[in-house]
């Protein structure tokens, strides 16, 4: 290898170099955290200039929120304790799903006839609103824990399945012909060629199941009350009683639960394939 | 033991005859498609010779080499591989981008189920070989194309396989590494002595690689003409100049342009 020696280019002093990141990062946390600063306004504004005192209940203001719901413990133990319970019961649907729809999108990606026989039932997964699905659900499997589980297996499912298989679909032929020719058993194309190609993608089905996994615990809770609350059960119950100051702050809890899972998902892409996939990157 | 390998790949070893590492025999391929891409093509390829396979595009230079490697059967006719420690380079890297250099370097000897230790020192050998040990840890996107293909390059060199089937390797390369990667590739030959057929669109890369240039001609791909170089085994860059050289090359392109 011929390698020619460059003069060393001259980079910028020290002093602005060290500076500009945190002067980037200021620039780029503004104007979120100005959007924050508005959103606070306008919900003030609708608390005390558009609701009346004795409609104010329908949006109580943020700080009686935060001081009669979210910092009270009376209050928010039993929020944060069904809170664990949706968290199980989403951590649980999440994983039958990703088996399920890991090895669905496995097997389709083996055999075209697999393929067409699961197609038009992932299909339906998706395009049948789980809210339809509910009254079957009870009546097949009861209104507790079990249904709640089942639809969060549900609505999870078709991201896993059609994202696994594009991404063992998608991967380059040459590759496959390399592992032809180095005569590799079919498990250890799979583990060494498939799996770790389809990764990429199958992350990218886990972290879009994650969001609707949550969504899909929630729903539960509300329709299948029986047994330990969820959130979404005690969302019910606020609605029902008119405590609105503990229906905002569970709310609060919920999104801010929905944002944990998703972000963690997030980060579990990055961290497994960040390295040599764009799509973890970010 | 050979033989039974052999078989399941399809490939059947009962037609070469002695000396002969490669053999083609009246093949005809037609895809599914309906596309003829081969007709009639019969050719022989010895132990430890470097052949080189022109034509124009689409006239089924890469059919020819995946017939010989295996990976198409034909529609008549026969093909004779006579090992099964034969490695195939594609055009494009075709890297595993999980995978830093080394251990993609490593894959096809872990295929192989090699002992470790054999591994290890094969692995090196090649990175070695090819240029690639500072970079033997980065990953496949840390690399230029040039590199990249080096790296394909490493992990066919670590098989230490007995045929070598490439694929327009150097297509894609600039010039100036592309004449690199060519004299590494004429150095490797001489010390590992490994039969090859190499796929180009590149008249002089054929002439100055090959002990025999094979022209083929447009759909149905047939070879209209086989040009023996008969220049000297260890030649280098310099040979581009000698009168010999010219001569096979306008020898080539004759064929090539169907003025044989
Ligand atoms: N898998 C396939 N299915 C159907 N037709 C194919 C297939 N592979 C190649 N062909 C056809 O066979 C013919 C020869 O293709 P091939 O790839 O062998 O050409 P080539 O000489 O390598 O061309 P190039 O120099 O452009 O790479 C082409 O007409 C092509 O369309
Ligand atoms: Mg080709």
């Amino acid at each position: 290898m011929a390698s020619t020696t460059l003069p060393a280019v001259k980079t910028a002093p020290e002093a602005t170099s060290a500076k500009r990141p945190r002067a980037a990062w200021a620039r780029r946390a503004f104007v979120p955290s100005l959007s924050i600063v508005l959103g606070l306004a306008a919900w003030y504004f609708v608390s005390y200039a558009l609701l009346t005192p004795d409609r104010r209940f329908l949006l109580p203001p943020a700080h009686e929120v935060l001081t009669r719901a979210l910092l009270d413990p009376e209050h928010v133990r039993p929020m944060l304790e069904a809170l664990a319970v949706t968290a199980r019961i989403t951590a649980l649907g999440l994983t039958v799903a990703t088996l399920i729809g890991v090895l669905a999108g496995i097997l389709m990606s083996r055999s075209r006839v697999v393929e067409q026989v699961v197609f038009p039932y992932a299909v339906m997964l998706q395009v049948v609103p789980v809210l339809a699905l509910v009254p079957l659900i009870g009546i097949w499997f009861g209104y507790g824990s079990f249904s709640r589980t089942v639809v969060c297996v549900i609505i999870a499912l078709f991201p896993i399945i059609t994202n696994t298989h594009f991404g063992m679909r998608s991967i380059d032929r040459s590759l496959h012909e390399l592992f032809t020719l180095g005569r590799a058993s079919g498990p250890r194309r799979l583990l060494s060629l498939e799996l770790p190609a389809a990764l990429p993608s199958i992350l990218t089905g886990l972290r879009i199941a994650s969001g609707q996994a949550v969504v899909g615990a929630i729903i539960g809770d509300m329709f299948f009350a029986q047994g330990e609350p969820g959130i979404g059960t005690l969302l019910a119950a606020y609605q029902a009683t008119l405590r609105s100051h503990d229906l905002v702050a569970a709310i609060f809890l919920a999104s801010l639960f929905g944002v944990a899972v998703f972000s963690l998902f997030a980060l579990t892409s990055r961290l497994a394939v960040g390295r040599w996939h764009s799509s973890g990157a970010r | 033991m050979r033989a039974l390998i052999d078989t399941m790949q399809g490939v059947d070893a009962g037609h070469l005859l002695h000396g002969q590492q490669i053999s083609v025999d009246r093949v005809r391929m037609r895809y599914a498609t309906g596309t003829t891409a081969l007709e009639d093509v019969t050719l022989s390829v010895a132990r430890g010779e470097f052949v080189a396979i022109v034509g124009p595009s689409g006239c089924g230079k890469s059919t020819l080499l995946r017939l010989a490697a295996g990976l198409e059967r034909p529609t008549a006719g026969s093909v004779a591989l006579g090992t099964s420690s034969a490695a195939f380079i594609f055009q494009d890297p075709t890297l595993l981008p999980w995978r830093s250099v080394r251990k993609n370097v490593a894959l096809l000897t872990q295929l192989a189920k090699l002992p470790k230790d054999e591994r290890e020192r094969r692995v090196d050998a090649a990175v070695e070989a090819v240029g690639l040990t500072a970079f033997a840890k980065q990953l496949p996107r840390a690399l230029s194309g040039g590199m990249r293909m080096r790296v394909s390059l490493a992990r066919a060199l670590a098989l230490e396989p007995e045929v070598m089937l490439l694929d327009e390797p150097f297509g894609a390369l600039d010039e100036l590494t592309r004449d690199e990667m060519q004299s590494q590739l004429l150095e490797l030959h001489r010390r590992a002595e490994f039969t090859a057929m190499l796929v180009t669109h590149s008249v002089s890369e054929a002439v100055y690689l090959a002990d025999r240039v094979v022209v083929m001609s447009a759909r149905p791909g047939r070879i209209s003409g086989v040009v023996e170089v008969g220049l000297p085994r260890d030649r280098d860059a310099a040979i581009r100049f000698d009168p010999r050289f010219v001569a096979r090359v306008s020898e080539v392109s004759a064929l090539l342009h169907g003025r044989g």
